[in-house]
């Protein structure tokens, strides 16, 4: 919000002059009532390995995190180059594995890498589409410049916070929505729907039917799961609901089983199907896959896009952008030491005091050290699991991350923040809804934003200008 | 529709009327007690007990004392009755988050808010002095869930099994509620007539929220057969058999319409509703009361398994 100097930036500056006339109490006020707006709303997530804690609220901050047009557009253009290029990765390394021809990454990378489908080898998803949907996490380091801290290829989360987020804003704060032009991020699931429908296998008769694949209400993102179905008018389904029926995917309905188009699955690669994949279990549909391959129904994301998120492949992208768009790429990545190198492990181990390592194929944040912060017996205990198996880890400078305000109980404060846009990929365009789920670190000094260790979120707001 | 959320948006309203009519029972228990003194309190206090089937399981925990909080924590929030009421409103809640994408979002909020003052009023047990205001909160809020359900819902299939739940509910709760009243509460036949008899028939009246209405229309005269015809034949008084299979009826006619046919459950209401309205009240005690009820509770259990079979609920 403000530059080094102490001055407002220009984003921010219609914002600040609203804030600088409000009553102090307005904000706490609101606070409390965003709170329960949440808990009335059900936009709650549950964390795993808690049981007292089944249904816990993210903490909403109401001060939001501003980006300008100008920033933005030239955001969403190293947005949609690296989205690109991840695709043509994918549809490479299924196929005919130039990029390893060209010995721009090393092979290697996907014989130890479980998110590799042999599965997917030689077969094309419908609309060659690979990821239909991607959160691409960035990180502000100076006045100018984005960075790309991860990109999720999976089945990214947050979207329901990106539109809710901004909901809860409109409501505590309509005045302030007629002095600052934000643009719209409502349009999220509408984008989605067609975008999904657009990507309809060779089976489909008529208009394309989606439902959305959750593994039940006590997911961690159940929440999100329903929203999506009810706004895009999907039907939200379970793998109790679904079988293989005249090779396609059918849901159980009150007239019996109907065939599904497409099926968003919010259901993780190995679960998808018991026949194919882990055999345990429950949350998938037997058969699925033999059905995908034959163009029975398109899964979105395409099973196999973990590979493309991986930790170690990320510190390639900026080789792959290259390789695929013939282009330099627009956004950088974050400095990133694969351990797997003995030149830089050994670099890693010297220096990890100041260093963030993380597991190659974790997530959430769990499972990472954060070398500044860490007690010596933390990272004694990491460097033994660091030489153990080098390869399973990554490690980073910790960035100077840019912060913005939180409301506190002492008045505004500044935290570490990072920035999540959605991204929709079609066959034939990708849209990048203007906005995002920006996470925040609550703890002073902290740099992890994410919910499952005690991050909140904010309102993201894209300026119109 | 899923067969699934059909089944979880009929379950929702069964959980959410039984809970309801709990109160109700709890309410009009607590009314009675108040103008009794206090070993003919515990009567009452019993007969709730009773009338909920709840009889075995208080008894393994209290013995036989019937004390007025021992009683209303155990229907409310006792964990060692895994029917309180907290527990279907968690139900009723738990149905709604899994029908989510099928219900509007103000139904949704209503029946969470529900939830979420409930298990906050329910935390603590809950003292004569705020009982009161506990069962004014559930009234008022499922007042709301009706209001937002009636309000904002499309009326298409959804709806119309939710409707079909809430209904089949009802009347199998007005149904035991009679049967217990005639066959179970009362210590024996001499009884009959004497005030014992008609406090309790005023709490039957009460706890359907129906005293007033009856009184309107009998002119005050606690008689057992006029308002056993009141419960079972009045279609005018929405708690009554033959109000609620009038909505029974209309809810799977619409049905029928939205599928372009009839299913064995349509066979089935037929059945049940000439019974409904063949009779007469004097016809329905010749051939007994009990039998009557028994027979009535059958088949009521009967159409919901089919609803729940011809609407693929289940596998």
């Amino acid at each position: 919000m403000y530059t080094a100097d102490g001055q407002v930036r220009p984003a921010y500056q219609r914002y600040s002059e609203w804030l600088g006339r409000q009553d102090r109490n307005l904000m706490r006020r609101k606070g409390i009532e965003a709170e329960a707006f949440f808990r009335r709303t059900g936009i709650t997530f549950n964390v795993y390995g808690q049981a007292d804690a089944e249904e816990r609220l993210i903490p909403f901050d109401p001060v939001p995190r501003i980006v300008s047009g100008n920033e933005w557009r030239k955001l969403s253009k190293g947005i949609e180059q690296r989205v690109r290029a991840l695709n043509a990765f994918l549809h490479d390394i299924y196929h005919r594995q130039e990029i390893f021809r060209a010995g721009r990454v090393p092979v290697r990378l996907l014989s130890q890498n479980a998110a590799f489908l042999p599965q997917m080898s030689g077969f094309a998803p419908p609309g060659g589409v690979y990821t239909h949907i991607v959160g691409i996490d960035l990180v502000r380091t100076g006045p100018d410049d984005f960075m790309v801290l991860e990109d999720n290829a999976r089945t990214p989360s947050g979207v329901s916070y990106m539109l809710e987020n901004r909901e809860t804003m409109m409501a505590m704060f309509p005045e302030l929505f007629t002095r600052v032009r934000v643009r719209e991020v409502s349009d999220y699931p509408r984008h989605l729907a067609r975008s999904l429908a657009a990507c309809a296998p060779p089976a489909t008769t008529g208009k394309p039917v989606v439902a959305v694949l959750t593994p039940g209400i006590y997911n961690s993102a159940y929440y999100e799961h329903a929203f999506l179905a009810d706004q895009m008018g999907a039907e939200l389904v379970e793998g109790s609901d679904l079988r293989v029926e005249n090779g396609r995917i059918a849901m159980r309905t009150t007239r019996g089983y109907q065939p599904i188009d497409v099926l968003y699955r919010r259901v993780d690669d190995e679960y998808l199907d018991p026949l194919t994949f882990n055999p345990q279990s429950v949350l998938g549909v037997s058969g699925i896959m033999d059905v995908y391959r034959s163009g029975g129904i398109t899964i979105a994301n395409a099973p196999g896009t973990g590979i493309a998120d991986d930790k170690a492949i990320y510190s390639f992208m900026p080789e792959i952008v290259e390789f695929y768009t013939g282009e330099k790429p627009l956004l950088p990545n974050v400095e990133t030491f694969r351990c797997s190198e003995p030149d830089s492990l050994a670099y890693v181990l010297d220096n990890i005091a100041d260093l963030v390592v993380k597991e190659v194929h974790g997530s959430g944040g769990y499972g990472m050290l954060i070398g500044p912060t860490a007690s010596k017996k933390e990272i004694a205990r990491f460097i033994a699991k660091l030489k153990a198996k080098p390869e399973n880890y990554i490690a980073q400078p910790t960035l100077s991350l840019s912060t913005v305000p939180i409301f506190t109980k002492s008045g505004l404060a500044p935290r570490h923040v990072d920035l999540r846009p959605f991204v929709l990929v079609s066959p034939d365009r990708i849209d990048i809804t203007p906005g995002g789920l920006t996470r925040v670190a609550l703890k002073k000094g902290s740099l992890v934003v994410n919910s499952s260790q005690g991050g909140g979120t904010k309102d993201s707001w894209v300026l119109d200008d | 529709m899923l067969g699934r959320s059909a089944n979880g948006v009929f379950w929702m309203f069964r959980y959410l009327e039984r809970a309801e009519n709990t109160a109700r029972l709890v309410e009009a228990g607590f009314r009675m007690a108040l103008t009794r003194d206090a070993v003919d309190a515990d009567d009452e206090w019993r007969s709730v007990i009773i009338t909920l089937g709840l009889e075995s399981a208080y008894k393994a925990k209290f013995g036989r004392a019937c004390a007025g909080p021992d009683v209303f924590n155990f229907i409310l929030r006792d964990r060692d009755n895994p029917g309180n009421l907290l527990a279907m409103c968690e139900a009723a809640r738990t149905n709604a988050r899994m029908v989510r994408a099928g219900i509007t979002r103000e139904l949704w909020e209503s029946v969470n808010e529900m939830w979420m003052g409930l298990r906050d009023m329910l935390a603590r047990p809950v003292r004569e002095s705020n009982l009161g205001e506990v069962l004014d909160t559930i009234r008022r809020h499922s007042t709301q869930v009706r209001g937002a359900m009636m309000g904002t819902m499309l009326r298409n299939e959804i709806f119309n099994f939710a409707r079909l739940g809430k209904f089949i509910e009802r009347a199998d709760n007005t149904a035991r509620l009679l049967d217990v009243k005639y066959y179970v509460l009362l210590p024996s036949v001499s009884y009959v007539g004497s005030s014992l008899d008609n406090m309790q028939w005023d709490m039957i009246l009460r706890s359907v929220s129906g005293e007033r209405a009856y009184r309107w229309l009998n002119a005050g005269r606690m008689e057992s057969r006029t308002i056993a015809e009141f419960l079972i034949l009045d279609g005018r008084f929405p708690r009554s058999l033959a109000f609620c299979y009038s909505k029974i009826q209309s809810n799977l006619a619409a049905l029928a319409r939205e599928y372009g046919s009839e299913m064995d459950s349509h066979a089935i209401l037929r059945d049940t509703q000439s019974q409904l309205h063949a009779l007469t009240i004097d016809e329905i005690f010749e051939q007994g009361l009990h039998e009557f009820i028994a027979e009535f509770i059958a088949h009521n259990q009967k159409l919901a398994q089919q609803v729940q079979r011809d609407y693929r609920f289940y596998e």
